[in-house]
């Protein structure tokens, strides 16, 4: 993400139907939105899902996407979330390569970000972390070359209790 | 009622009050034609597709009823995809139905499957694929409560075959009709925010040169009248857009007539001078603004519209408001008077004189053709107007002869202007003509037409000709593709690339003739009333005439694309 935009979260409200993902990413695309990540799961009511979508754009395009996703019958609630006013986490399992030196190291980091190690052979471990995003792109920077592959989900978030 | 899916459609449909379908027939939609013999329901058997659309979109346009048309899967889906975006971009309300491949063949590449809800999907307000025939009689209410609320538009229900075969226990139902619709995802706000009312009313009555910036969401809303009040009730001029024209009567003083790329002069530069435009359902179209930047730029904004983003979506309003454009301007009218209109504005009889000088400097003109040369299509335009009725409908496709129809024609009451505003699909006004004619019986409709608009959907006229539906079709035929060899004579130094069609390939006559239609030919212009005459004589049968015009004749005024409304070019003497 480019220093110049800024991103934004928008938690969205939609019923969990077939296609309902379709519809909103394929707005995006449409009206010219980068999706930078988006995660979605059904709520703890069965007949709604919650997508969590960043994008990083300017505030005034953004009003202008969150009315379009208005539109969408399916979508219920368009919440923007300040990053100040949510909490936000993100799930990240990465394989590292470690060497005898470095292997302790990375145990006693994947512990410092309550991870968990997933799987071990020969010269790699495969961890999961949760945290911030900017917690999981500390500890991938701090891992440096020895990161072979990482998946992200995309962030999610819920507004803050107040 | 144990009923199943296919007379659980037609009956939803009637109950819906749907008086005609425009259709054709397929594979996986022909459970739901067995049912339709028994029902009141006329279905109007078309020849294509496309034509189906833009029946429905005809239909809607002239009686504010949702036009309803069904055709199967596959490809009879994709030729309605055209008619869709039409009629999303400019906000029509229409209800279409398509067959689906049975349940258990979607996604295995079925024979005629494709996938139709996705294809529709950016081009749709609402669509919805059944999965389920104890849906159909909801799914039906909500499409029509969808296409015809808050901002209208195309809603297409897609219905998998074994939901409607009434030999498929897929297809059984215990009928029901829902009292309501419930939809929590859609709410359109109706009446606007009290407080930015007052706001609005507050910039209006202090502006020295207010226009009114009218759209076609005057007519979606039925405000003709309300917007009527509103100017005279403040004596501030108004510029129908092309959606609009015929909102405000085109004699009434106050009507300046159409802005825009091809607007008369007084209209764009109204808007331009303007220091407050009151946009009401209009958009902000780019073919209004010319280039954004240098459009109205000392201009305030009260922009007024059912669908809140279109609120700042091109030009950032002062005063945003949401809302149905009758409500609103009902509103307003309140608003004003509580604050003294109309006598407390200033004095803008330095703005009137303005405006009137330039409606007499710069009129819509055009040279009469000399004797033995070809037709000028204003003339015959001019003939049209002058020999129908006040309230005759006019449809017209998209070029040349769109724009001359919208510019010289006198609208005097609303739902007389039938066209493809933001999609601009050539072809649109045969089957357009035809849906408004079975909509409006009562009414005389005309279709002008150009010659390569006729072509591409020309065959609707063996519809109307079996139907009986007595459409009157006038072809302005300057054997081009006109507005494209304007563009190329102007902004590409005359090097004419693939725009030429030939006058007499087809014989437009005796196509017309095969058709079932009477055809007539037109080269002279004291041939032109009589021929016109004769057309408006014929309530048996469609009519086309062939008239032969001039293909050198340009549209002007023009706004060249790219640039600002100021640079307005005002007729062919002014080219540089």
């Amino acid at each position: 993400m480019s220093p110049a935009t800024r991103h934004h979260i928008l938690s969205v409200l939609v019923e969990n139907k077939p296609g309902v993902l379709a519809r909103v990413s394929g707005l995006f695309a449409r009206r010219g939105f980068n999706i930078f990540s988006l995660a979605v799961a059904p709520t703890d009511d069965p007949t709604r899902s919650r997508i969590t979508i960043v994008v990083d754009v300017e505030s005034a395009p953004l009003e202008q996407i969150t009315k379009q996703l208005d539109k969408l019958i399916n979508v219920l609630q368009i919440d923007e979330l300040a990053p100040i006013d949510a909490v936000e986490r993100e799930l990240m399992i990465v394989t590292v390569t470690v060497t005898a030196e470095s292997k302790p190291e990375l145990l006693s980091l994947t512990e410092e970000y309550s991870g968990v190690v997933l799987d071990e052979a020969g010269d790699r471990i495969t961890v999961s972390l949760g945290g911030t995003p900017e917690a999981l792109d500390a500890f991938t920077a701090r891992m440096g070359a020895a990161v072979v592959a990482y998946q992200r989900t995309g962030r999610i978030a819920l507004p803050r209790i107040v | 009622m144990k009923t199943n899916g296919g007379a659980a459609l037609i009956k939803a449909l009637e109950l819906e009050g749907v008086d005609v379908i425009f259709g054709l027939p397929g594979g996986a939609i022909l459970p739901v034609y067995d049912p339709i013999i028994d029902s009141p329901i006329r279905h109007i058997l078309v020849r294509h597709e496309q034509g189906a659309g833009h029946m429905a979109e005809g239909y809607a346009h002239a009686t504010g009823r949702p036009g309803v048309a069904m055709v199967t899967s596959g490809p009879a889906a994709t030729n309605i995809v055209t008619p869709l975006a039409d009629a999303y971009m400019d906000s029509v309300p229409m209800v279409v139905i398509t067959g689906q491949v049975g349940t258990a063949g979607i996604g295995t590449d079925a024979f005629q499957e494709v996938d139709t809800v996705g294809i529709t999907r950016s081009v749709t307000k609402h669509n919805e694929l059944v999965t389920n025939a104890a849906d159909i009689p909801r799914i039906v209410r909500e499409a029509f409560h969808i296409a015809t609320t808050g901002r209208p538009g195309p809603v297409l229900i897609d219905i998998p075959k074994d939901l409607v075969d009434p030999t498929n226990p897929n297809s059984a139902l215990d009928w029901y009709w829902p009292d309501s619709v419930d939809l929590a995802g859609y709410q359109p706000r109706l009446d606007g925010d009290p407080a930015l009312i007052k706001d609005a009313a507050q910039l209006i009555i202090a502006a020295e040169r207010p226009v009114i910036y009218a759209g076609g969401g005057i007519l979606k809303a039925r405000a003709a009248e309300s917007l009527l009040a509103l100017a005279e009730l403040l004596d501030i001029p108004v510029v129908t857009t092309l959606m609009a024209r015929g909102a405000m009567p085109d004699d009434h003083p106050l009507c300046l007539g159409m802005p825009g790329m091809h607007g008369n002069y007084t209209a764009v530069t109204a808007m331009q001078e303007s220091d407050l435009l009151i946009a009401l359902g209009s958009r902000f179209d780019d073919r209004v603004t010319g280039k954004l930047d240098a459009f109205a730029a000392n201009a305030k904004i009260i922009h007024v519209d059912i669908d809140p983003a279109e609120l700042g979506k091109v030009r950032r309003p002062d005063v945003g408001i949401t809302g149905d454009c009758r409500l609103v301007i009902n509103e307003l009218l309140t608003a004003l008077k509580q604050i003294g209109a109309p006598e407390v504005q200033p004095d803008r009889s330095t703005w009137k004189s303005t405006i009137s000088g330039w409606q007499e400097k710069y009129p819509l003109a055009y040279v009469q053709s000399e004797p033995g040369d070809l037709l000028k299509p204003q003339y015959v335009l001019e003939q049209l107007r002058d020999n129908t009725p006040d309230d005759c409908i006019v449809a017209s496709g998209v070029g040349q002869h769109q724009m001359w129809t919208a510019q010289y024609w006198k609208f005097q009451h609303p739902y007389t202007w039938i066209n493809s505003g933001g999609l601009g699909t050539m072809g649109f006004s045969v089957p357009a003509a035809i849906g408004a004619k079975v909509g409006r019986p009562d009414r005389m409709v005309w279709a002008v037409d150009g010659d390569g608009c006729f072509q591409m959907t020309a065959q609707e006229l063996v519809t109307a000709a079996a139907e009986r539906i007595p459409v009157k079709i006038a072809i302005l035929n300057n054997a081009y593709l006109g507005m494209v060899r304007q563009w190329q004579e102007m902004f590409y130094e005359e090097r004419y690339s693939e725009v030429y069609l030939s006058p007499d390939l087809p014989d437009y006559k005796m196509w017309a003739e095969a058709m079932g239609c009477v055809g007539m030919r037109v080269e002279a212009p004291e041939d032109v009333l009589p021929a016109i005459q004769r057309a408006n004589e014929v309530d048996d049968r469609p009519v086309v005439i062939d008239f032969r015009t001039d293909a050198r004749e340009k549209v002007f005024p023009m706004v060249p694309a790219g640039k600002s409304n100021s640079d307005i070019v005002v007729g062919p003497e002014d080219v540089r």
